[in-house]
């Protein structure tokens, strides 16, 4: 009875999208208060509909509802009771409805906090959202609803993908989706401005009582909180899954340019590039058209991604949903989403023109470049994800290019970014002293240079990569240190920093961590694949490594063969490392766990390969990979803090503040001092 | 033509270049490191590069892995059921690695052996990468061709 109320309230929750779209967009048109009322109530409604449905789902999960074919495909009787939460988005129909649960929890917040924003504003934006969360619920309605009954009931279910049964998993498809769903708001923010523009005749500069104008002038400051909210659960998304693919996958690295990596990172990529230009726009006026375009496809690469990942029409280790006809109706969806906001775009941007002038050398320029590298880093990454359906659509035969192609191009593409970013920061708008930047950034430069020095005479044996990490890192490091101490300074307390300005300055830092993390571990890893024999020591990276044999260990649901390993620093014991093998009783899949002694300069990471005398019952030897990854959590540290400067950059009370009266000139107001600064 | 105009025709101008540069960097890059997947029967028809790298898909045959006694060196057949072709590893073998199961691997042929440097399988167990059941179709194609 209950997976058909659930059934039921999606369907009411469709409903009350199509109501949410409908009569706001149609009410903003006419200019009709009592249609515009309705946005607010229509999100609110739909909003509880959709947590039933999902309440629903959880709840056949936890009480082990094998009669529906979603929980019996995807979890089993001994299944850990953690681990049934996290099995409702372990697939797709699931994680679709999750998906949903979290668009209308950004529609809700935004219907909450922006009560102060022009009401015919607020209508678009709540009536574009609820344009993709039609679409959505009648997708999850039409091919993929996790409500269908498998009768009769299945005595136990199948399983969980071992692979994600995981503590790590329970977390990063939440806030990887948050991060994508989030770029919707920003999404429905383009798009409100887009459609507003229209009603202020050709040109929106003219004046006009409704304040349609001014909508069109500020909606970049109130999309930029729900932006850099959106953005900084990406990043904490895709650090989660860096580091869950880390320690589970068994392989030790932290980036495959896989297919549904890509899928993530080039609406984080887009989402970047926006994060900047939206901080020209609303403070210069500038790059408007730009913005609208780049919202536009952060949201549309977020969809690509969905796309990539559930219809299987990529391979990838992540593929594990596969049905050409949803691939259609994504693609379908997809298509009218781009082609209609591209071709709203096309009719509408050259009103949104406008912006004051810059000089070559200003912060404009340098985040034109910064916007200009990121997004040309999309497009790369884009053709090389795609490449393998071009290939065939073409007739080339079945080709794709590797990690050696993303990592080529990316690394090309960013360094300028590295070079560059220092500058950032202590450049003014419209006109910078490039002298006084250069002065400052002087010591800087030479610290990173004799740090270089020092490394390589320190250890000889470091290569280029690594003394470039250590050098591109200081620099950055040093290079924001040095601006914020300028500030400090230069400002008078209490005025120092702003929430916007500490985010940027802390994001900035996690740049120089993440680089340090990346070239350092890249360039002096020491990873090798190692025949252990019972008892027999093997140096690895300077330290001895023994094994100790194996043992079995049995979990909730699984029976695994549990190596012991010592590490020993000459005679010193610095680690016992338990890595596993294990083989679930559900569907008898092979999972790896490796086990890792984590440290802040140095993680050792060993797991398990396969018996290699089989005649021994496993008690002979085995094949053990061995690794010794130095700086390898500074990776993720890296993100963590890009993820902090995200979220209090949002904080900044700037964006709470009240939008200035009707009256003041609209596309291009004059900066109040408060904003000029920096 | 006025100042602005020239500064904006400049500024144009250099992103166009800049655009350029990456979309010539990016097909080189393409052109560099594409690989193309084959099926054993397009190896031994000749239909693979010689001396450079590419990918083989296929079914491990059943029974034919075998391992060095004393290192990490491993030996077993890569069949799409109609030509079969052995392939040599070194290294550790993917969790889903198994006999029956269908597999990626990357490297170069050797004196009619292929040498891998990496070996794929799939996470799901039930699950055929779509290029290796192509492969296998395209074999089956080719052979009833032949056969006709």
């Amino acid at each position: 009875m209950l997976p058909e109320l659930g059934q039921f309230a999606l369907v009411l929750a469709l409903l009350l999208a199509l109501v949410q779209c409908a009569l706001p967009l149609y009410g903003a048109w006419r200019n009709d208060p009592a249609l515009i009322a309705v946005a607010r109530p229509a999100v609110a409604g739909q909003a509880v509909f959709v947590a039933l449905a999902f309440g629903v789902l959880t709840y056949a999960f936890v009480s082990q509802d094998f009669s529906v074919a979603y929980v019996a495909q995807n979890s089993n009787r001994a299944l850990p009771w953690y681990y049934r939460f996290s099995a409702v988005w372990g697939a797709h129909e699931g994680s679709l409805l999750l998906w949903i649960l979290i668009l209308n929890v950004w529609s809700v917040a935004v219907a909450a906090f922006s009560r102060r924003l022009p009401a015919v504003l607020m209508a678009r934006v709540l009536g574009v959202l609820g344009i993709i969360a039609a679409g959505f619920l009648s997708f999850t309605l039409l091919t993929s609803n996790p409500f269908l009954r498998h009768l009769p009931a299945l005595a136990d279910g199948n399983d969980l993908n071992p692979i994600l049964q995981d503590p790590g998993l329970i977390l990063h498809p939440p806030m990887l989706y948050t991060g994508y769903v989030g770029f919707s708001v920003a999404f429905a923010f383009a798009i409100a401005a887009l459609l507003g523009g229209a009603e202020s005749g050709p040109d929106p500069r003219a004046a006009d009582p409704a304040g349609t104008a001014r909508d069109l002038a500020n909606w970049v400051r109130w999309a930029r909180p729900w932006t850099n909210v959106a953005w900084a659960f990406l990043t904490l998304g895709i650090t989660l899954g860096s580091w869950w693919a880390y320690y589970t996958l068994g392989w030790g690295g932290w980036w495959f340019w896989d297919p549904v990596e890509n899928a993530s990172f080039m609406p984080w990529l887009i989402g970047t590039a926006l994060i900047h230009s939206q901080a020209v726009t609303e403070k210069r006026g500038g790059f408007r058209a730009w913005t609208i375009l780049l919202s536009i496809f952060a949201f549309s690469l977020s969809l690509l991604g969905t796309f990539l990942v559930r219809s299987g029409v990529l391979t990838s280790v992540h593929a594990f949903a596969s049905d050409p006809k949803r691939g259609l109706f994504i693609l379908a969806f997809l298509g009218g989403v781009v082609g209609g906001s591209l071709a709203l775009y096309a009719l509408r941007a050259p009103r949104v023109a406008g912006g004051k002038p810059f000089r070559l050398l200003s912060r404009e320029t340098l985040l034109l470049i910064n916007n200009l590298l990121f997004a040309c880093a999309a497009a790369t990454v884009l053709l090389g994800t795609l490449y393998p359906l071009i290939g065939e659509a073409i007739g080339a035969g079945r080709i794709s290019v590797g990690p050696p192609y993303f990592g080529f191009l990316f690394t090309l593409l960013m360094l300028p970014v590295v070079v560059l970013l220092p500058f950032g920061p202590l450049f003014r708008w419209a006109a910078a002293d490039a002298r006084a930047a250069l002065r400052v950034l002087r010591p800087v430069l030479l610290a990173a240079i004799g740090a270089a020095v020092l490394a390589r005479i320190v250890a000889p044996a470091l290569p280029l990569r690594g003394l470039v990490g250590v050098a591109a890192s200081l620099w950055v490091g040093l290079g924001i240190a040095l601006y914020a101490l300028k500030r400090w300074r230069e400002a008078p307390p209490g005025r120092r920093y702003t929430a916007e300005m500490l985010g940027m300055i802390l994001a900035h830092f996690g740049v120089a961590l993440f680089l340090a993390g990346v070239l350092i571990t890249e360039a002096t890893s020491v990873e090798s694949d190692l025949r252990f024999a019972p008892d027999a020591t093997h140096e690895v990276g300077g330290l001895d490594f023994r094994f100790r044999g194996v043992t079995r260990a049995e979990g909730p649901n699984y029976l695994a063969d549990e190596g012991t390993i010592e590490v020993r620093d000459g005679e010193r014991l610095i680690a016992t490392l338990h890595p596993q093998k294990r083989q679930y009783v559900g569907g008898g899949q092979i999972q790896t766990k490796a086990a890792i002694a984590p440290g802040v300069l140095r993680d050792l990471y060993v797991a398990l390969g396969e018996p290699l005398d089989e005649a021994k019952q496993g008690n002979g030897a085995w094949a053990v990979r061995v690794y010794v990854k130095p700086f390898v959590r500074w990776i993720w540290l890296g993100g963590l803090l890009m993820m902090c400067g995200g979220f209090i950059a949002a904080a900044d009370r700037r964006f709470r503040a009240l939008p200035e009266p009707a009256a003041a000139p609209a596309p291009a107001a004059p900066a109040r001092p408060a904003e000029a600064r920096a | 033509m006025t100042p602005t105009r020239k500064r904006r025709l400049i500024a144009v101008g250099l992103v166009l270049l800049a655009v350029a540069a990456a979309a010539t960097l990016t097909v080189f890059a393409l052109g560099k490191y594409q690989t193309y997947l084959y099926s054993p029967s397009e190896v031994l028809a000749g239909k693979a590069p010689a001396g450079a790298s590419f990918r083989l898909g296929g079914v491990v045959l059943e029974h034919s892995l075998q391992r060095a006694p004393d290192s990490l060196k491993v030996a077993f057949v890569v069949t799409d059921r109609f030509h079969e072709l052995p392939v040599e590893y070194t290294g550790i073998l993917p969790d889903l690695f198994r006999e029956g199961q269908s597999i990626v691997a990357t490297g170069r042929l050797d004196h009619g052996r292929f040498v891998a440097r990496e070996v794929l399988a799939k996470h799901d167990e039930t699950y055929m990468p779509k290029e290796v059941a192509d492969a296998i179709a395209k074999a089956k194609a080719a052979q009833a061709h032949s056969a006709r």
